[in-house]
């Protein structure tokens, strides 16, 4: 069983991000990038799954600039077999992604399709769904467990109100939550073995995918932020400003 | 400009709150994209009920359909019919609200109709674009949809509910199904299982009007029922945890509020024990009032409290339970 893992570079959510002066974008000059933390999950659920015997092989895909290959180099010193590097420079929106990784799925013989819920920058979680509807399977989003039983996965959900355990035959798209498993390190000798292992560098222009956006950024703007209240010295102090002041109990 | 189409869900006939929110965005939409008015679709059993209900809610008309079909939700099933219903009621617009099942279902709509969608909205800017958050809300985008059909989910929390109209009801109908070919029972729809759901003996939490949220400090799941449910009870409150707490076992996940989690906002928000990381911020900074306990001083939350109280919350929140319980008595 083959599995494609597509991967989003994203900025480190650690960092204090700044707006370009003109507001179009995010400044991205020199920050630390890291995969998306629901694609590194959904890289060591594919991991678990070829080392418990299931899957047989497991393929990265990202879209993006030339140096998006450390993350998949990264991503390879972690465990998985090959990666594709799809380049392209300008805007994606979860749209484009979707057609293109349709296009990549397309192109191998892949029983699943194992990427995170949402990306945590621009936070749509619309990308493993799209996919799922545009090569018309079924899908299991928000997953927390995963397990493959003969011909289709059994996903346990994280839904509003607590799990929801959904069987779907294969191939399918499976979408990974935050409590799915705990992403290893790749360790350094992996890293120097990783360069080594297959890599392909393809454009969307190749796989015949039309670079049009729909979802177009028009501005970006921080949100004033709260201000600190006040600090309390006791309970009673407490209580009784939620009664007299904030006027809430 | 078609109409606008609300996908509005309900727990057995009962309307969500959140989808009377994602009725109002719909309203604003409509009037910014200069649409032909509003029509709303209904899954599911109850659906009837529900429908009926919906009709007094300032809409043309609305379809529903409680086909065996649609008994327990599943993406493709609701996605297609949603699909349907805005061709056979020209609607452009899709409108739900962003909870699990618009957030799983959406997209697929987008797919079928060839829209451009827009996630989580927050605000229907004066021109026309969309206000939504990106990077865990540290950042606001004012989006446009490029598309003739769009879909738009919605964030329950910064809309208000819409109102029943004194107008008369819009025309309720079933919705025909046999305008999709691939809608009926097929292979690939797949099987629910079942569930595994929190016992709901408190109010639910992206309606509450208060919020008590436990965080890893509280230590145990023992410890969390011992301090959080008390002092949530006296409060008549729902309960809310952070991801560290879900994590570790002390809550259920779907209690978990932030960026990943659930966004409140209700009227108090009380985080005990939480150190106030971006992404917890991210699902509770639209609160009204919010106080925090934490025993560190410097701990981020108290830069978004109203009220901050330093101290053990092993000693404190059980007497703010004692002190809020001398008060609702
Ligand atoms: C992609 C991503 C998504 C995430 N999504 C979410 C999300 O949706 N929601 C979420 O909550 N988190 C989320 N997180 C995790 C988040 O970064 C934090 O790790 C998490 O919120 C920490 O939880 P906490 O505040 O309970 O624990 P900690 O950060 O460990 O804080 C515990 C606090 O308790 C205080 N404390 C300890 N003992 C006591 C005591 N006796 N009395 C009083 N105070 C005490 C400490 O001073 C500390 O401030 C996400 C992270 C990532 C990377």
């Amino acid at each position: 069983m083959k599995i494609l893992v597509p991967i989003k570079r994203v900025p480190d959510w650690q960092i204090k991000l700044k707006l370009l002066p003109d507001g179009s974008g995010v400044q991205t000059d020199g920050i630390k990038w890291i995969i998306n933390t629901f694609d590194e999950i959904a890289v060591e659920e594919a991991i678990r799954l070829k080392e418990r015997g299931i899957a047989s092989e497991i393929v990265l895909v990202s879209i993006g600039p030339a140096d998006v290959r450390q993350r998949l180099e990264y991503a390879l010193a972690m465990g998985a077999d090959s990666a594709i590097l799809v380049k392209h420079d300008g805007p994606v929106d979860s749209d484009l992604a979707s057609r293109a990784l349709a296009a990549v799925f397309k192109r191998g013989d892949y029983a699943l399709v194992l990427m995170g819920k949402q990306a945590i920058d621009s936070d749509s979680g619309q990308t493993a769904q799209l996919l799922a509807a545009r090569l018309n399977l079924p899908q299991a989003c928000f997953a927390s467990k995963v397990a493959i039983d003969g011909g289709a996965a059994v996903v346990t959900r994280e839904v509003d109100g607590g799990l929801e355990t959904l069987k779907i035959p294969l191939p399918c798209v499976v979408s990974t939550d935050l409590r799915l498993n705990e992403p290893r390190y790749a360790a350094l000798p992996n890293l120097m073995k990783a360069k080594k292992k297959p890599f392909e560098e393809t454009s969307l222009e190749a796989l015949g995918v039309a670079q049009e956006v729909k979802v177009r950024v028009k501005a970006l703007s921080i949100p004033l932020g709260r201000k600190a209240g006040k600090k309390v010295a006791s309970v009673a102090e407490l209580v009784s400003a939620l009664q007299n002041e904030a006027k809430v109990l | 400009m078609g109409k606008v189409l609300v996908f509005v869900q309900h727990d057995q006939g009962r309307v969500l709150k959140g989808s009377l929110c994602a009725l109002s965005a719909a309203r604003q939409l409509a009037t910014a994209w200069g649409s032909e008015g509003i029509v709303a679709l209904v899954l599911g059993p109850g659906a009837k009920t529900a429908a009926d209900e919906v009709s007094h809610f300032g809409v043309q008309s609305v379809l529903y359909s409680d086909s065996p079909l649609f008994e327990r939700y599943r993406s493709e099933p609701y996605g297609r019919a949603i699909a349907l219903a805005a061709s056979q009621l020209g609607a452009s617009t899709v409108v739900a609200l962003a909870n699990s099942t618009g957030k799983d279902c959406l997209p697929r709509v987008s797919v079928l109709l060839d829209a451009a969608q827009a996630s989580d909205i927050t605000a229907v800017n004066g021109d026309g674009t969309l206000k939504r958050p990106m990077y865990a809300g540290n950042i606001m985008a004012d989006v446009e949809l490029q598309s003739a059909n769009r879909v738009v989910s919605v964030r329950g929390t910064a809309f208000p509910p819409a109102e029943r109209g004194s107008a008369p009801p819009g025309s309720v109908g079933e919705l025909p199904l046999a305008g999709d070919a691939e809608l009926h029972e097929q292979p690939r729809f797949g099987e629910v299982l079942g569930y595994e759901l929190s016992k709901a003996e408190r109010p639910e939490l992206a309606d509450a009007e208060i919020v008590v949220s436990g965080g890893r400090a509280l230590a145990s799941a023992e410890n969390f029922q011992k301090v959080i449910f008390p002092l949530a009870d006296a409060l008549k409150a729902a309960v809310g945890a952070s991801r560290a707490a879900v994590d570790s076992g002390y809550a259920p996940n779907d209690w978990q509020v932030g960026q990943t989690g659930k966004v409140v906002a209700p009227n108090l928000y009380i985080a005990v024990g939480i150190s106030g990381a971006i992404q917890h911020l991210a699902g509770m900074k639209d609160s009204k009032v919010i106080v925090a306990i934490n025993k560190d001083p410097d701990a981020p939350i108290f830069e978004v409290a109203d009220y901050g109280l330093v101290a053990d919350l092993f000693q404190v929140a059980p007497e703010l339970t004692t002190a809020v319980a001398g008060i609702r008595s």
